[in-house]
């Protein structure tokens, strides 16, 4: 079985010959190596690669060895509360969250970006240069949550990733306002929503077929934050996070903000891209008993991301003395709004600590919080913590209302510590 | 009232008995407990000079039930695996399967979404095969209540 795992050699990866040499003599020794054949063989689709036999380049390189695997293919990576400590996420850092197959071979300097759709005035083709010199560069802080954040707590459990507590970040993004480009293109008065279209390719290996093409409304693309970005933290974006070009609408499910972007539509109704419909991205208009089937027409479109907190120090499991002073710290967030108080608990929500909270470095950026505590007697505590937003909304103790995909899960973070 | 000499003595060998059983069975349990928590450990150190790579990342990741896995994929082993290998690693991870929960329905409606919008093949006679495989293995656990108790803490001395 050794042999399904071959370690591609820069050339193979690099030389489309070799490579699809490599593929043809695995593909032919592939039920063989299995040891069972596919009843239905000859309904694959050409060029299906199994999942060993795949190369896709590895984005665990520069990822902390510490981030979990949820996903190989797709690649799929999330972080540990712990390693979300910096005021701004470094790269190495961030979750991946992957529909399709991450493109290869990007070219940069051919790299293009079309602004199409019903409600645009004109099409218009922009190359990366020209949307660096034509409009003025933006930098913020945004925040990007995956929808599905926290869905290994529903009962009954909801298919996907069952993401933890990690799929969330907060980076440095640098680009052209969406808006100042669709504004420069012309857009009409009956646009009423924007899609993104990207180069990530189907899983399913066929090359028209679209992974996701998911969108905001209008409102939401004029706002100043809703970036066109080519660099994150300073630095060109690494590929798995959409070199050279993605969307970032900080404080939306971040399937919003679509990577490796090479045309925008502008659209006269709501954008009916691949999941964007179903229940993918959405949620039941009115509450549901866990495990109740609901009909599409009954799901509405995620749009604004709950308030949530994270602790991320110390890390869950530490042990100290009883006279220590436990700092504590963490990030909190709120979509759309402002995050208002921050408070943690060391008896399971009878009491509350205040924390000092900070203002958000600009709109959609995090707040990093912190506290002091002191713990009465030795033993085993958890510490929970619970932010609440501008409108009065507090993080649930309990996993919040159950939804057929396990979307939008905000319950308190809380960590265990010991007291000696 | 006095009690039958070789009752008496019955009962006392039972009460004896049993904690004896208890006693052993009690040292079983503190003995897996250091053994697993003596694994983890071995798994920290590792972590810790940088050798985790993405496949004991992913094996991490799956609970250490002690059922034997196929070193490529992480399957459990079992009837019906090389069927669900072949068919369902193609297009994407093993991982996807190995994190789910789902009964029997609920991996049948994975398959026909899959069949219906992804370009999975007719499974044909081997659906049956795989529906029972992943029913068996991959079967939602009992239920925990709305928060369960934290679990898999890694304790450490903070400095």
């Amino acid at each position: 079985m050794a042999a399904l795992k071959p370690e591609p050699t820069k050339s193979e990866l690099t030389n489309p010959s070799r490579r699809s040499f490599v593929r043809k003599s695995l593909l032919t020794t592939f039920s063989t190596i299995l040891g069972a054949d596919i009843v239905y063989a000859s309904f694959m689709p050409k060029g299906y690669i199994p999942v060993a036999l795949s190369l896709q380049s590895n984005p665990m390189d520069g990822k902390n060895p510490e981030m979990i695997i949820r996903n190989e293919k797709p690649w799929n990576l999330e972080a540990r509360p712990h390693l979300l400590d910096d005021a701004i996420t470094p790269a190495k850092n961030m979750f991946i969250r992957n529909n399709g197959l991450i493109p290869e071979n990007i070219d940069v300097d051919t790299w293009t970006l079309k602004i199409s759709g019903e409600s645009v005035v004109q099409e218009k083709t922009f190359t990366l240069a020209e949307l660096k010199k034509n409009f003025k560069a933006y930098t913020y802080q945004l925040v990007l949550e995956c929808g599905g954040n926290g869905r290994a707590g529903f009962y009954p459990p909801a298919s996907g990733n069952q993401w933890e507590e990690g799929a969330v970040a907060c980076a440095e993004w640098t680009g052209v306002r969406l808006k100042d480009v669709l504004n420069a293109v012309g857009i009409k008065l009956d646009a009423v929503y924007i899609g993104y279209y990207g180069a990530d390719k189907h899983l399913n290996g066929k090359a028209d077929e679209v992974v996701i093409s998911r969108g905001a409304p209008i409102s939401k693309a004029m706002q100043d934050e809703t970036l066109l970005a080519w660099a994150l933290n300073g630095e060109d974006i690494p590929l798995a996070h959409g070199y050279p070009l993605r969307l970032v609408a900080g404080g939306w499910p971040a399937s919003v903000s679509g990577k490796w972007v090479h045309t925008i539509v502008v659209r006269n109704k709501v954008h009916d891209g691949a999941k964007m419909m179903g229940d993918s991205y959405r949620v039941p208009k009115n509450p549901v008993a866990p495990g109740t089937k609901v009909p599409d027409e009954d799901m509405k479109i995620i749009e604004s991301m709950p308030v949530k907190s994270l602790i991320t120090f110390p890390k869950s499991g530490a042990m100290f003395e009883k006279s220590r002073k436990l700092g504590v710290r963490g990030k909190a967030w709120a979509g759309e709004l402002e995050v208002s108080a921050m408070e943690v608990s060391v008896d399971f929500g009878a009491t509350w600590v205040q924390c000092q909270l900070k203002k958000p470095k600009n709109r959609l950026a995090w707040q990093e919080w912190n506290v002091e505590l002191s713990f009465p007697e030795e033993g085993y505590y958890e510490i929970w913590a619970k932010a609440t937003d501008s409108k009065g909304n507090s993080q649930p103790m309990v996993i919040p209302g159950w939804n057929p995909k396990g979307y939008l899960n905000n319950s308190c973070h809380r960590i265990g510590v010991k007291v000696k | 009232m006095n009690p039958n000499p070789s009752k008496y003595t019955q009962l006392k060998n039972r009460i004896l008995a049993f904690i004896a059983l208890i006693l052993v069975l009690s040292f079983g349990i503190f003995l897996i407990t250091w053994i697993q928590n003596d694994a983890g450990s071995t798994l920290d150190a590792d972590k810790e000079e940088g050798t985790l790579s993405a496949s004991d990342s992913l094996k991490l990741a799956i609970e250490q039930d002690g059922k034997d896995r196929d070193p490529e994929t992480q399957l459990v082993l079992g009837k019906g695996f090389e069927i669900v290998k072949a068919n369902c690693t193609n297009c994407h991870s093993s991982a996807l399967l190995i994190q789910n929960r789902f009964t029997r329905e609920g991996w049948k409606a994975k398959i026909e979404w899959m069949q219906e919008t992804q370009g999975l093949w007719p499974l044909g006679e081997s659906e049956d095969d795989i529906l029972d495989y992943l029913a068996e293995h991959y079967a939602p656990e009992a239920y925990v209540g709305r928060r369960a108790p934290l679990k898999d803490i890694e304790w450490y001395e903070l400095n």
